[in-house]
């Protein structure tokens, strides 16, 4: 009986790694409108946390038995979750102890983000001082970024994900 | 191993049947929402499964074949009932001392924890604790047995949201810690897809769906199209149909990959959606093609 025996592993990683082990940098959320399942919320959570810089490879994700008793979600879900993000690569789980980042999405360090964030909020006070409104920004941005994209994917032959790392995550 | 099957089970009070032809094989490891409307017999399956009843019809068992009602049986399971009975008199301390001797198996540092964490003082008498705390109460009265199967019914409809939540939130973390299967009965459609992972759907006594929540909303759809071309659209796999002057909604059942009649669109379903549309046709059910070829794959990941 396949997940009820994962439920109780994921018993034995709660029990072991409660114990003085640091807490997870991230606390998960729920958006009950978004129409977005339950356990793919909590796949974006982490990939956007670790986009952001958030979680980096080695830290712990929340332990699956804080995230139940803190959402009141089915502990399959979280399970599926965390084995999703398993399945892509971006996290291992370590028996008796929990699962850990063991990728890293973001490209550029904090400091980077910080700056380039920066320069981004400057074109947005442009935006805005032309007259743009907010869907206008994010119709304008969506098609420059598209546009962007096309035009790079163009000029390089298309031979699946690149090697060096630079490539956007899709 | 199934927490609950029934076999052609049936319950007949007087001349009215509760329940009826009832078949069905709840997998362990879940959490199973029992739903319908008031009078569907989501009680009476309850009873039924408990032993508080016994079936004019058909046969049902428990944890993998004990009969329902025998000593094997209650040992593993617990039973919150509707509203949360409680003695109004007792106090919470009386309350865990009557249960402890009333059973063969009780964790009486778990209950007393608990009740801790939970801020509900031992000496209170139960008919003075808040909604929201006699539901605690009676489910820590249930978890401290350390069952494999927790029976619960109707267990939020009389609670806040916090309260709801925190109930909700216990019963789940017994899930996490201790692998307990839950079956519930619940009216609290908006909940359901954070908390149930199997689904039953009753109406009028009988089984209108049961299955994996992810099995059933990838075996159903919604598609969107003409009006006009609604009723050659739909076929016999339509479950629920709306539709204006020129425009229709059409819940199918169908896989992802089935190909989209032209002119129409087609949207997956939420859970919600679909129970939703299921209640509203009580003479739609699932059919038995489908059910067994679910059947047919392997639902249970072996390792």
């Amino acid at each position: 009986m396949g997940i009820g025996k994962e439920v109780s592993a994921a018993d034995g990683r709660g029990a072991v790694s409660g114990r003085g082990a640091a807490a997870s940098p991230i606390e998960f959320r729920l958006d009950a409108g978004s129409g977005v399942p339950t356990y793919l919320q909590l796949v974006q959570q982490v990939e956007h946390a670790m986009r952001l810089g958030y979680l980096k490879p080695g830290d712990q994700l929340p332990k699956v038995r804080d995230v139940v008793a803190a959402l009141a979600i089915n502990p399959n879900t979280v399970l599926k979750a965390y084995r999703d993000l398993e399945i892509k690569g971006l996290a291992a789980g370590r028996p008796g102890q929990g699962t850990f980042v063991q990728a890293t999405l973001s490209q550029v360090a904090l400091p980077e983000l910080t700056a380039l964030r920066r320069s981004l909020s400057g074109w947005l006070t442009a935006a805005d001082g032309a007259g743009l409104d907010e869907d206008g920004i994010v119709a304008l941005f969506t098609s420059a970024l598209r546009d962007f994209y096309e035009r790079r994917s163009g000029s390089r032959a298309r031979g699946g994900a690149a090697s060096d790392g630079t490539e956007g995550v899709a | 191993m199934n927490v609950v099957e029934t076999r052609g089970l049936g319950k007949r009070y007087r001349s009215t049947w509760a329940l009826r032809e009832c078949t069905l094989a709840i997998p362990a490891g879940r959490v199973a929402a029992l739903v319908g409307p008031n009078g569907a017999g989501k009680t009476t399956l309850l009873n039924l499964a408990v032993g508080l009843a016994a079936p004019s019809e058909g046969e049902v068992t428990v944890l993998g074949g004990r009969p329902a009602g025998s000593p094997a049986a209650l040992d593993g399971i617990a039973f919150v009932a509707q509203d949360t009975p409680m003695y109004k008199n007792l106090s919470a301390a009386d309350m865990l001392h009557l249960t402890r001797n009333l059973n063969r198996r009780f964790d009486q540092h778990y209950a007393e924890a608990r009740l801790a964490d939970l801020g509900i003082p031992l000496k209170r008498k139960a008919g003075k604790l808040s909604g929201g705390q006699q539901a605690q109460l009676a489910l820590t009265l249930a978890l401290a047995r350390h069952p494999r199967l927790l029976l619960l019914d109707e267990p939020v409809a009389m609670l806040d949201p916090i309260a709801r939540h925190d109930f909700m939130a216990t019963v789940l973390t017994a899930m996490a810690d201790d692998g307990v299967s839950v079956l519930l009965s619940s009216h609290v459609l908006a909940e359901l897809e954070r908390v149930a992972d199997y689904l039953i759907v009753l109406s009028r006594g009988r089984v209108q769906v049961a299955g994996e929540v992810d099995d059933l909303l990838a075996s159903h759809r919604v598609l969107t199209g003409p009006a006009a071309e609604a009723a050659t659209c739909a076929g016999r796999r339509a479950v629920h149909l709306r539709r204006g002057e020129v425009q229709a909604h059409l819940l199918v059942r169908s896989a992802a990959d089935d190909p989209v009649p032209v002119g129409w669109e087609a949207h997956p379903v939420g859970l919600e959606e679909l129970v939703l549309a299921y209640l509203r046709e009580p003479g739609a059910s699932e059919p038995r093609e489908l059910a067994a070829l679910r059947k047919a794959e392997p639902s249970e990941v072996t390792k």
